[in-house]
């Protein structure tokens, strides 16, 4: 499978010419997915203006991990790492319908399968895009776009396998682990003294478990429209084994046969449709949520530091013991708080905007995607079906 | 009073459905409680404005039909009622060729009842479909102009009271369905290898026993449809109430209003997808349900005409050995016996001319009679398949009502 030129469907502002990143192409050998990660730039850090190379998934998780796990980045909000490309689903399918072949006509079987790549192709354009929006909001962002691992990951000609290997030695995932582990109990627990991060703990939290529902709920329905469009393939071919077998209803069997045909393709439209952007949009922004938790988390972290701190120097000025040395703790862990504190308003504040206009982009394209399919089947008589699958490019 | 009923006459029939729930005393309790509460039927009949309809060569039934002219009565019926006709009938007609309409039974072709999570509309679907499959079966008695004049249907439609048909609690619910599935059995399961002379009779039967296939299948599939619409109407459901509570949580307020407003158009559409499994249920699921009945009965009168012929080769076998009995007789002289055979033979002779003209009879009939049901097939299934894509096609301009409403909500979101 090979996608050319695709455009994809950006949840985020990519104005900054100054740094252009796309993935304009992508090839898929049976699990492995080769992205094109394509870069145009006026930047003086990069050799050259214009540039791709090829990545993989495990390439992106590496480049994201390295981030997490940088000290100075701590009060930004990491953009969530891309999930891995999942073509689990369609293949099972693909396989059960092997199975099945003798069971159907050909030309059920033809259609079965011409849906299935469809799927397969939409597994490939959502994660093109979501790997390519990760890229996308590193470079737009004021202080990552200047990583030095992300211009290696754009510009390093040779395999990124040796580097990655190394770079897990380094770090060991440890704090990859802490991240992972983080209680919620923490965030929740701690005094706030600021309203604003107050504010926003309660919101996030809150918003995460419904937006996590929402989406969960929005797979269900796309589900069942999946199901509708494989019943009208199935019930497409009987009619028309019908009305091949029996005289009575041959002259108007090809007729049902492309009424239900142009059904399945409407359903299967709206399904992907409603994936891609209502769908994935919310599956987006619950990982984003995520990302935005994490950093109060690593802020509540820093305060519980900055408290100890405090407990310890109170102590040493008890024992009158490392009094110095407790007061530069102290002062670090406060400075580190504040930092943390600072960067991160800015943080949760650009993302309240993000998250608004990327909800708006969607629920627009979704809407008046869902008009454009139902406008196309509606004012038609039945009999008008058959000419209708040419119009809509069946 | 007797006012005669033309042929050229359209009799109406109504079906409307009084669901009594105490049991009658004197009334059998079949295992599945469905059955223990009879369906009382209230049946209008009318009849409508004169309309010209298709003559037929079927020779004219002498006996006039005394119906009120434009008016309407109603009488009521039993479920058990319903059954009891069709006994009687298929009793009567069955083996003379013709294709008697069956009517609904508890199960259909064993399929599992779609189980719905809401209050009772399982319940209530299972009571509407019931009425309406009754209702077709009427209408499909009444307008076959052989069964019309059947002196039962007369009774069924116009008396007062019909006696407790006897014998017909072991009809109801499971016990009719075993009754159905032993004599559509028994005729499948005959060996009767007919030599079939006739290949309109070859060809036919193979159509229907492949249409029987297809439909089959069909009515799976779109069984099928219907749980996975009424599975989308639910997961919309679910939906919706999400979206709104994530509306409720959002703090920008008008991508709150925006996602309360989907959260609106969502529910309106699992209302949509509700109706529409209601259109899949009843035009199309409950129709190729239908279908599968009819092509039982015809199916059916072909086993009839088998069974007609097999009597007629069996009396010839018969005669045929009586005549060798004579010839030993003759050789062995003993005449009283040889007296006797001679007569059986003639008695014989008789039964195979009789066995022969049946068949000739029945045959033509069973001719007839899927000619006609061909006929009201294929005008029948096309225009029902266009009603149920028309309804289809309805939802979907409501669908773009919706949507072009939510639309400016989303683009006034700042």
């Amino acid at each position: 499978l090979k996608l050319a030129n695709m455009r994809s469907v950006s949840v985020d502002l990519n104005h900054d010419a100054s740094l252009l990143i796309d993935i304009p192409d992508a090839l898929c050998e049976r699990d492995k997915v080769k992205f094109t990660v394509h870069t145009k730039t006026t930047l003086s850090s990069f050799q050259k203006p214009d540039f791709s190379v090829p990545r993989q998934h495990e390439d992106f998780i590496w480049l994201h991990d390295t981030l997490v796990e940088t000290e100075d980045y701590a009060g930004l909000i990491i953009p969530p790492v891309p999930p891995k490309p999942d073509f689990e689903s369609p293949r099972e399918k693909m396989h059960k319908l092997g199975e099945g072949e003798a069971t159907m006509t050909k030309e059920e079987y033809t259609k079965m399968k011409q849906e299935l790549e469809a799927e397969y192709l939409a597994v490939f354009k959502k994660t093109v895009q979501v790997h390519e929006v990760f890229l996308q909001r590193l470079s737009s962002h004021p202080i990552l776009s200047k990583d030095r691992n992300f211009q290696i990951f754009l510009e390093y000609d040779q395999d990124l396998t040796v580097r990655r290997k190394n770079a897990k030695e380094m770090f060991g995932g440890f704090f990859k682990n802490m991240v992972k582990s983080a209680d919620e109990v923490l965030i929740s627990g701690i005094k706030e003294v600021d309203d604003f991060f107050e504010q926003e703990k309660t919101f996030l939290l809150d918003y995460y478990s419904k937006i996590k529902d929402s989406t969960a709920k929005a797979e269900k329905m796309t589900r069942s429209h999946k199901n509708i469009a494989d019943d009208y393939i199935h019930i497409s071919a009987t009619l028309n084994t019908l009305s091949a077998d029996d005289s009575t209803y041959r002259h108007c069997g090809g007729y049902y046969m492309s009424s239900f045909v142009f059904l399945q393709k409407v359903e299967g439209r709206v399904a992907s449709d409603q994936e891609l952007k209502l769908t994935e949009l919310l599956r987006y922004y619950m990982r984003d949520i995520q990302a935005a938790k994490d950093l109060l988390y690593r802020r509540a972290r820093a305060l519980v530091d900055y408290e100890n701190s405090n407990k310890a120097l109170d102590k040493a000025r008890l024992k009158s013991r490392d009094i110095p040395q407790a007061e530069e703790h102290q002062k670090q862990c406060l400075q580190k708080f504040d930092k943390l504190s600072e960067s991160g308003k800015k943080e949760l504040t650009s993302f309240k905007g993000r998250r608004v206009v990327a909800f708006r982009k969607n629920l627009i394209e979704m809407a008046e995607l869902e008009i454009k399919h139902a406008k196309v089947s509606s004012p038609i008589q039945p009999r008008d079906f058959y000419t209708l699958i040419h119009v809509y490019n069946m | 009073q007797n006012s005669n009923f033309k042929e050229n006459e359209v009799l109406s029939v109504t079906l409307s459905v009084q669901y009594l729930f105490q049991l009658d005393d004197d009334e059998e309790e079949e295992e599945e409680e469905e059955e223990e509460q009879e369906d009382k039927f209230d049946i209008s009949i009318s009849v409508k404005d004169p309309e010209k309809i298709g003559t037929n060569d079927m020779n004219a039934f002498q006996t006039p039909l005394p119906m009120f002219r434009n008016k309407t009565f109603t009488v009521r019926r039993r479920f058990s009622d319903f059954l009891g006709l069709y006994e009687k009938l298929s009793e009567k007609h069955g083996p003379n060729g013709f294709i008697v309409p069956p009517p609904p039974e508890k199960s259909i072709l064993g399929m599992t009842k779609v189980k719905v999570g809401k209050e009772d509309s399982s319940s209530a679907d299972f009571v509407e479909r019931r009425r309406a499959a009754l209702e077709r079966y009427l209408q499909r008695i009444v307008h076959h102009p052989s069964l019309l004049q059947d002196p039962d249907v007369r009774e069924f439609l116009e008396r007062e009271e019909l006696p407790r048909a006897v014998g017909t609690q072991a009809l109801s619910g499971a016990g009719f369905l075993k009754m159905i599935n032993k004599a559509t059995d028994a005729v499948s399961k005959m060996t009767i290898k007919m030599n079939e002379s006739d290949v309109w009779f070859e060809e036919k039967l193979q159509e229907v026993e492949s249409a029987d296939q297809q439909f089959r299948k069909l009515h799976v599939l779109v069984e099928s449809l219907v749980v996975h619409r009424k599975e989308l109407s639910l997961n919309t459901a679910s939906f919706a109430k999400s979206t709104a509570m994530l509306g409720s949580a959002e703090d920008n307020t008008a991508l709150s209003r925006a996602l309360s407003q989907l959260a609106e158009v969502e529910d309106k559409m699992e209302q949509l997808h509700q109706d529409q499994a209601t259109n899949d249920t009843f035009n199309f699921a409950e129709l190729i349900a239908d279908y599968i009945r009819l092509l039982g009965s015809v199916r059916g009168s072909f086993d009839h005409r088998m069974k007609a012929w097999q009597r007629w080769q069996d009396a010839q076998a018969a005669l045929q050995k009586k005549r060798e009995t004579e010839a030993k007789l003759l050789w062995a002289n003993k005449p009283d016996k040889l007296q006797l055979v001679k007569e059986e033979i003639a008695e014989w002779e008789v039964k195979v001319t009789q066995y022969e003209r049946d068949f000739d009879r029945v045959t033509a009939t069973v001719r007839k009679e899927v000619v006609r049901f061909d006929k009201e097939k294929a005008r029948n299934f096309k225009r029902e398949i266009i009603n149920y894509l028309e309804c289809l096609l309805q939802s979907q301009q409501q669908l773009i009502k919706y949507w072009e409403a939510f639309l400016p909500e989303a683009k006034a979101i700042a």
